[in-house]
């Protein structure tokens, strides 16, 4: 027998050295074997004849001259029709599958297969035989759901290849050869329904990356409007802890205006992708009337679950979304939390007593961070269509204080920030995005003018309210406290938004605009007032329609009645001076 | 017959190495000298050198020290027995009673897989307002008190413990102050409670490495007691003990800190414990409430920073009182909705005004003149502070809720409240119309 095999000289943690005596390769998998249980691990350094490994399991048990059998292969997955709606671990073992062998706990070294081997597909071809394609080409499609999943020349696949055998239509299996391929050599390739690709290498079988200019909707209001992201954009969302990251990532899960969502819960609670994974399944999608779950694919490895398998996860999910992407479809990737991901090149590169940066981080961290939100974008593909991966990650900075290596790499390569602010979630003013911090790269979905407008408001309330601080209420004159009661009309009744009000919760793109017109004629009329105490009564009473407006349906015959109310509240106080 | 090793060549701190065969990742040793014996456990093998954590503790071991390894990593005892007894973090009773040996258990066992976890759906009545109205404690919650030293949180977690409806009580006390161990015997014996709890306890006094044991000792048999279908309520005090422990280690190992001293794997180390928390569907549950200290009152310390990542929410406890700011039960919407239906409007009604009521107290502070809506906050505010947020106050949710209401007409109009109009309509309560309420408020805005 010819495998490669290795031997452990040494153990720290979840960090083994290995003596080899064959060739090895940067981020090759191998398998620790104690007793009949084979550790997954990743080659992360290799010095003279020992190569240093990650294992993806705790390594309790190993010892010195315990084998390690080397595969040969990168780090990979494998991508294929089925793999919406599934639930993987970092290293993409379906989850659900898992507890029906394990049970309630998880066992290390069990490793299933990712795709169900058994299910048949039914296949039709869209290639015929003498076609000549390349890498990335759509052969022929089966359904997946509420999709038409592309069966693609393989990515890994160079230079142009003539269809020499294609099936007809039919259903089979995952593992059925659907086509065989000759290169310009005469040599056939076969190609089934699944290809493995390697988890760090970006796919990148299309014909040229794009900007991104198309907004994702995503419902939430002050990001739609203030801060908005784009397809095939990136954004992050650092915040404190307990500021609403997961919640308005959980938000977005639901009501973003994508094809497929994939949700990257990478070292935080696993309470929190319970929620999604049995709520997902009941709700249903407004855009399709199908379960939301058909378009979604959670990886999930939470915080007590391998740390180094954290790293493969992020990568993992990213790939996928790339997959997908292939298939000109818009592909929503959320990463919760990446600093979690961070941490973890932490440990191993501590393990591996390299010089530390900033708070003990690599010194490579802010390249890593770069590359991993480089996989977002917009493509064209060859066949004309256009498929997009767009990146949102989480921050968990350290004392929620945004200098840190984390934040500040991440800032300097993603499209869209929307930092969450501990003092706008102590206040319960949801979602916690600083309006005054944030920023955006993309363009919004209402007008220029009206979003500049609403900015200047945010601002000068904000500045009266720090004067009124120092100089009290009775030293600010009426007209500044009308202009800072307007900033906090707008905060109130636009900014925060209710996640729990079925209503509330979600602003398509036209709501916004019109919610968003009105609002800012309201700031844009001229008030009078007999006194600051009249005006904070207005304005208690105005806000308090207006919340009950939206929570009301736009076709509801509710929705005009309260927008007459608040314009004849409006004309009340008028200042037709 | 495992071999006997007695050529230690290091001693730092806790940990000892020395050169041995076949040797596993994790295992115990026993090693013993003439100060007595104490376990230990490998932490890393370099070649055919082997690194021990001692868990009583590198002080007074020899050079010449017995070292036998085991064979097998850390365990503890599970049955019945266990209930009403009191054992160290190495499992050794402390009681006086009979050492429990059969039916041994691995400690830091598997974590569960996710998708078997479901919902939480039960709320945890404590009778406390400031928890059930504002963040109502769940059946399965991880969640940490954070206080400074000297306020009373051992109380507390003593009064929810009695008082929430659980099966199995389990306290795991890290450092704890040998008075502060006394007084939770003594407290649930009184009770009655103490033949359904078990205490793992490593007092201030005794050796540091044990302390890193207890959380682990404690939730593998919570464990065990939940899949039995138990409701079980773990209390750790106090987990910035053990994260002090933790730091200890990584440094004697010369590990590069991440913060403040701190391993760049605390949160993967905290988090491993609390995700123990779990409602076993078909089963029973592991509720965790933990303290966590804060040096300084410094929140952004790496402890309570790196715990509030990880746990679902955190109770504040400032002044003896649970701080409505800061604290957050994240879980709270999964059960709130159930209750009433003015829960929520009432917990966030309330949590908004006391807010504006702080800022007034800002601005009274720096000597402005308080306006007639000022006048109405501190008013109100003060009845929050002495009705609702007062620790002594014990009454169930119902009456917390009404008792909201009541606070609210007293002070308010009802639309300068922002409380949805249909809740109004059916719970402000009558007898403060608005006429009433006008004369009041002039009379405040005159005073
Ligand atoms: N949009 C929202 N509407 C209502 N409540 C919210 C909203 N966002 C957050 N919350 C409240 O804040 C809590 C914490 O939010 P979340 O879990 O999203 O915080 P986080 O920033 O992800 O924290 P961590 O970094 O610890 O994971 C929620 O459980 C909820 O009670
Ligand atoms: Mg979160």
């Amino acid at each position: 027998m010819s495998k490669n095999t290795g031997r452990i000289i040494g153990i720290s943690g979840n960090l083994i050295r290995v003596e080899f005596s064959e060739s090895v390769i940067q981020n090759e998998v191998g398998y620790a074997v104690v007793g009949d249980t084979r550790l997954k691990a990743e080659i992360i350094r290799i010095q003279g004849s020992s190569a240093e490994m990650q294992v993806f399991e705790d390594t309790t048990g190993l010892s010195v001259n315990d084998p390690v059998e080397f595969t040969g292969e990168m780090l990979s997955v494998q991508l294929g029709p089925g793999l919406l709606t599934q639930i993987y671990d970092g290293l993409q073992n379906p989850l659900p599958a898992l507890a029906a062998e394990c049970g309630f706990f998880l066992q290390r070294g069990k490793y299933l297969d990712p795709l169900d081997r058994q299910k048949k597909w039914a296949f039709s071809p869209q290639a015929q035989k003498g076609d000549t394609v390349s890498a990335g080409d759509s052969l022929g499609t089966v359904p997946e759901g509420i999709f038409e999943h592309r069966i693609m020349v393989p990515f890994r696949l160079r230079g142009d290849y003539t269809v020499d055998v294609i099936q007809p239509e039919g259903e089979y299996t995952v593992d059925t050869v659907v086509a065989t391929l000759k290169d310009e050599r005469g040599e056939t390739h076969d190609v089934t329904m699944v290809q493995t690709w390697p988890v760090k290498v970006p796919i990148q079988a299309y014909a040229e990356r794009l900007r991104p200019t198309e907004p994702l909707i995503t419902k939430v209001r002050i990001v739609d409007t203030l801060f908005p992201i784009a397809r095939g954009g990136t954004y992050c969302v650092p915040g404190p802890f307990g500021a609403g990251k997961t919640v308005l990532q959980q938000i977005t899960s639901r009501h973003a205006e994508v094809d497929v969502v994939i949700i990257a819960a990478c070292g935080e609670r696993a309470g929190e992708v319970v929620e999604t994974l049995r709520e997902f399944p009941e709700l249903t999608d407004p855009r399709t009337g199908k379960s939301l779950m058909e378009r979604t694919l959670i990886i999930c490895n939470t915080s007590s679950m391998p740390v180094a398998a954290r790293e493969a996860s992020v990568y993992t999910a990213v790939t996928i979304a790339e997959y997908y992407r292939q298939m000109g479809l818009n592909v929503l990737l959320l990463a919760d939390s990446t600093s979690r991901w961070a941490q973890a090149l932490r440990e191993v590169s501590g393990r591996l007593e390299e010089i530390p940066g900033e708070e003990a981080f690599p010194a490579y961290l802010e390249s890593v961070i770069a590359a991993f939100y480089e996989r977002g974008g917009v493509v064209k593909l060859r066949d004309g269509s256009v498929g997009s991966v767009t990146i949102g990650g989480t921050v968990s900075p350290a004392g929620g204080n945004f200098e840190e290596p984390v934040t500040q790499s991440t800032l300097k390569v993603v499209g869209a920030f929307h930092g969450l602010s501990r003092e706008r979630s102590d206040a319960r003013r949801y979602p916690a995005i600083a309006p005054l911090d944030s920023w955006s790269k993309y363009d919004s979905v209402v007008n220029d003018e009206d979003v500049a407008l609403a900015r200047k408001s945010l601002r000068d309330g904000n500045e009266i309210n720090q004067m009124m601080k120092v100089v009290g209420e009775e030293g600010t004159s009426i007209d500044d406290f009308v202009i800072y009661m307007k900033a906090e009309y707008i905060d109130a009744v636009y900014l925060q938004q209710d996640a729990f009000n079925d209503v509330d919760a979600a602003t398509d793109a036209e709501r916004q605009e019109y919610v968003f017109g009105r609002i800012m004629k309201i700031v844009r009329t001229p008030m009078s007032f007999e006194d600051k105490e009249a005006t904070r009564r207005f304005f208690q009473s105005l806000t308090q329609v207006t919340k009950d407006w939206n929570r009301v349906k736009m076709d509801d015959s509710g929705f005009k009645e309260l927008e007459e109310r608040i314009e004849k509240m409006i004309s009340e106080v008028t200042d037709y001076a | 017959m495992h071999k006997v090793y007695t050529q230690l060549d290091r001693i730092a701190g806790n940990v000892i190495s020395l050169v041995a065969e076949d040797v596993t990742y994790g295992e115990l040793a026993l090693v013993q000298s003439d100060q007595g014996s104490s376990l230990s456990q490998v932490i890393r093998i370099e070649g055919n050198r082997v690194f021990l954590q001692v868990f009583a503790g590198g002080r007074g071991i020899s050079t010449g020290a017995e070292v036998r390894f085991l064979g097998r990593v850390m365990q503890v005892p599970f049955s019945e027995a266990l209930l009403g007894r009191i054992f160290d973090g190495s499992g050794d009773p402390r009681d006086r009673g009979p050492a429990i040996t059969q039916n041994m258990i691995p400690i830091g066992g598997p974590s569960v897989n996710p998708a078997k976890r479901i919902i939480p759906r039960n709320m945890v009545r404590t009778g406390i307002p400031m928890i059930d109205v504002f963040n109502t404690l769940v059946e399965s919650q991880k969640l940490p008190i954070f206080s400074i030293a000297g306020e009373p949180y051992n109380d507390l977690l003593a009064r929810i413990a009695l008082q929430a409806e659980v099966d199995v009580i389990i306290l795991g006390g890290m450092g704890l102050k040998h008075d502060d161990y006394l007084t939770f015997r003594d407290t649930l014996e009184e009770q009655g409670a103490l033949s359904r709890t078990v205490m793992f306890i490593h007092t201030a006094a005794d050796p540091t490495v044990e302390c890193l044991l207890v959380p682990d000792v404690s939730l593998a048999v919570a464990e065990q007691f939940a899949l039995q279908g138990k409701r079980v309520l773990v209390l750790l005090t106090d987990m910035t003990n053990f994260s002090d422990a933790l730091k200890e280690i990584a440094i004697t190992m010369e590990q590069i800190p991440a913060t403040r001293g701190y391993p760049g794997d605390l949160y993967s180390q905290l988090a491993s414990r609390y995700e123990k928390a779990v409602d076993f569907e078909g089963a029973g549950s592991i509720t965790l409430l933990a303290v966590t200290t804060m040096p300084g009152d410094d929140v952004t310390h790496p402890v309570p920073d790196n715990t509030g990542y990880i746990t679902e929410g955190q109770f504040y406890l400032r002044n003896g009182r649970i701080e409505p700011f800061g604290s957050l039960s994240r879980l709270k919407q999964l059960v709130n909705s159930k209750t009433r239906e003015d829960h929520r409007a009432i917990m966030t009604v309330m949590i908004q005004l006391f807010a504006s009521y702080r800022e007034t107290l800002e601005k009274q502070s720096m000597g402005f003149r308080m306006s007639a809506w000022d006048s109405k906050l501190l008013k109100y505010g003060q009845r929050f502070e002495t009705e609702m947020m007062d620790l002594s106050v014990n009454i169930p949710l119902e009456k917390a809720l009404d008792l909201g209401w009541s606070i609210l007409a007293d002070c308010f109009d009802p639309e300068e409240t922002g409380a949805p109009s249909k809740l109004i309509e059916k719970f402000w309560p009558n007898d403060h119309s608005q006429e009433t309420q006008k004369e009041e408020s002039q009379e405040v805005a005159s005073v």
